[in-house]
């Protein structure tokens, strides 16, 4: 199958009328390679955010500036998204690799009879589409080779391309994506209750400070969380003390729990075992605090410090203030 | 009602992984095969659903390698399930066909109610077979579930992004996709061992599903180990040296700060 790239439509999510920097770094990706550029924009500000991507190397923008799609539904998006696929004529499509896009994706795939792959960590464009994931959780990674005719669809992992300025003005063509059919529906979104924290996710975090069994007690958690406010870091946990109870599982880093990829990773009291390894290597900088220095978290770590948790993170926690000040 | 499940054996997370020498694949030679840990979720709902009382029975289904995934099928069968299918495939089957496999596996036992899966499988971490298997079954989905009110429509809690919560209601027949945290998978009884070893299991074919390599999207390839890290460098001094140290390293050094 020809894997040649010559038209590429870009997925983008919107938050706060403006486009996540996922897409950007994957129009960014697209603009050096020169190619040939259409964007999906969904949800109300999508017209406006439309209007701004002429910088960004994209031709013509598919806009649905509505607001129901401004909550995911799997089926209205499913719907509404095969048909743009369809009719941009693109051989790749690629969007970051976000639950909404995770879950979707797959679907729209086999409705066109193609190939979705999620969680990509490498990816070129020119001279070809070659694509890069991890396996069990970042252990090993592999190449992937698409076997369908239909548009690819590649997902790639926030965090690992780089996201270039916008430049020029270029025209983007609107053409509207039609409402969606909201009748008849067999999914509905009954209720939805926004989390706490207004922090990014694990999988987009930048920094992430994450804590383990050598925090003794729930209690001690605070530790974390004060640490990672002092760096603007979200917060993340070993599977032991999520399984113990002492937070919720979406801050579960790990084989099962998230994968993450963040350009600064501080594990603290966490030892290492293989399945958390195994979902936070990928990691660019990792500093591990631990008062075992035969801990195997210290393979993994660029910088280690062996100590009292205890002492060091409220130090810590200081520096890093006195950084941001 | 009747309920599927739909399981994978993988290998368990605490397996090193090591390669095949042509690079085409993993090397499974001495590893621990496990169920797949999101289906565990999958399965105990299901057992739970049907012992309440709101399901006639529980079917599981594999796609796999049957001399080993048939473990897998028999561990469903000792937490409760009452009967098992087992599609035979080869190790390397992509989710396409693993889809489209568990569709035609699933029409062709009759009438269905509810379709659990787990998130995710931790071996290839597409997450992408659930809502394919639903496309083809033309029934709605949601994933990543943590919380399951089953009436005669279906409320599913969902954690999606940033703590946020969503509740997802679906027209029955529709296909759940568990995350940890739906409930907590009992381990399989003695007796539940006993009886899962009489039963028979059901075999079927991709041949005789008419799921070809046609049918195939997608393929890895050209496996690779990480990169080796260079060595820890180490901090050493008291806590406010090791602190200090610490944090200009990453401003200068690392500049991540």
């Amino acid at each position: 199958m020809s894997n040649q790239v010559s038209k590429v439509l870009v997925f983008a999510e919107i938050s706060n009328g403006k486009v996540k920097k996922g897409a950007l770094e994957l129009l960014t990706a697209a603009r050096a390679a020169s190619l040939s550029t259409q964007i999906v924009l969904l949800g109300t500000g999508a017209k406006a955010a439309a209007g701004t991507m002429g910088g960004w190397g994209v031709s013509e923008a598919f806009v649905g500036d509505n607001a129901a799609f401004d909550q995911y539904n799997p089926e209205v998006f499913a719907e509404s998204v095969a048909g743009i696929i369809k009719d941009s004529g693109a051989d790749t499509v690629l969007a970051s690799s976000s639950l909404l896009a995770r879950d979707l994706f797959p679907r729209v795939a086999a409705r066109l009879g193609t190939a979705a792959v999620s969680d990509c960590t490498e990816l070129a464009l020119g001279g070809g589409l070659k694509v890069r994931r991890p396996m069990y959780s970042g252990k090993c990674s592999a190449e992937v080779s698409f076997l369908s005719a239909g548009p690819k669809i590649v997902l790639m992992r926030a965090n690992q391309l780089p996201v270039g300025e916008p430049s020029g003005a270029g025209q983007v063509a609107i053409k509207d994506v039609p409402a969606p059919t909201t009748s008849g529906l067999k999914t509905l979104i009954k209720e939805v209750l926004k989390g706490a924290s207004g922090k990014l996710d694990l999988t987009e975090a930048n920094i992430i400070v994450s804590g383990g069994r050598g925090l003794k007690e729930a209690a001690n958690f605070k530790l974390i969380e004060t640490l990672a406010d002092s760096c603007g870091a979200t917060v993340g946990a070993s599977r032991a003390i999520v399984d113990a109870g002492w937070v919720s599982h979406s801050m579960q880093v790990g084989q099962t729990g998230k994968t993450v990829a963040p350009s600064l990773y501080i594990a603290v009291g966490i030892s290492g075992a293989i399945q958390h390894l195994a979902g936070m290597s990928g990691s660019r900088v990792i500093v591990a605090i631990n008062k075992d220095a035969n801990a195997p978290i210290f393979q993994k770590a660029t910088y280690g410090l062996v100590g009292d948790l205890f002492e060091i993170v409220p130090l810590l926690t200081e520096e890093f203030k006195a950084l941001h000040s | 009602m009747k309920i599927f499940v739909c399981v994978k054996q993988v290998p368990d997370t605490e397996t090193k992984i090591k390669l095949k020498a042509d690079a085409s694949g993993i090397d499974t030679a001495g590893i621990k095969w496990v169920m797949n840990p999101y289906d565990e979720y999958a399965v105990e709902e299901a057992v739970k659903t049907r012992d309440g009382g709101k399901a006639s029975s529980v079917t599981v289904v594999s796609v796999g390698p049957k001399s080993r995934a048939v473990e897998t099928l028999r561990t469903a069968l000792a937490m409760g399930a009452d009967e098992a299918i087992v599609v035979d495939a080869p190790e390397d089957v992509d989710s396409a066909m693993t889809a489209k496999a568990l569709a035609a596996a699933i029409k062709g036992e009759g009438e269905f109610g509810l379709i659990m899966t787990g998130k995710l499988a931790i071996d290839d971490n597409l997450a992408s077979v659930s809502q394919m298997l639903a496309e083809h079954l033309a029934i709605p989905h949601t994933t990543v579930v943590s919380k399951l009110e089953q009436g005669d429509l279906l409320l599913a809690e969902r954690e999606v992004e940033g703590g946020t919560k969503e509740m997802v209601q679906l027209t029955k027949p529709a296909l759940i996709a568990a995350n940890k945290g739906l409930n907590m998978p009992r381990y399989p009884s003695l007796p539940g061992i006993m009886k899962a070893k009489k039963k028979i299991i059901k075999e079927l074919t991709l041949d005789g599903l008419a799921v070809t390599t046609n049918d195939a999207r997608t393929k890895h390839l050209n496996f690779q180990l990480p990169p080796e890290k260079p060595p820890v460098q180490q901090i050493t001094g008291d806590a406010a040296t090791q602190s200090k140290t610490l944090a200009t390293l990453l401003r200068q050094e690392a500049k991540v700060l």
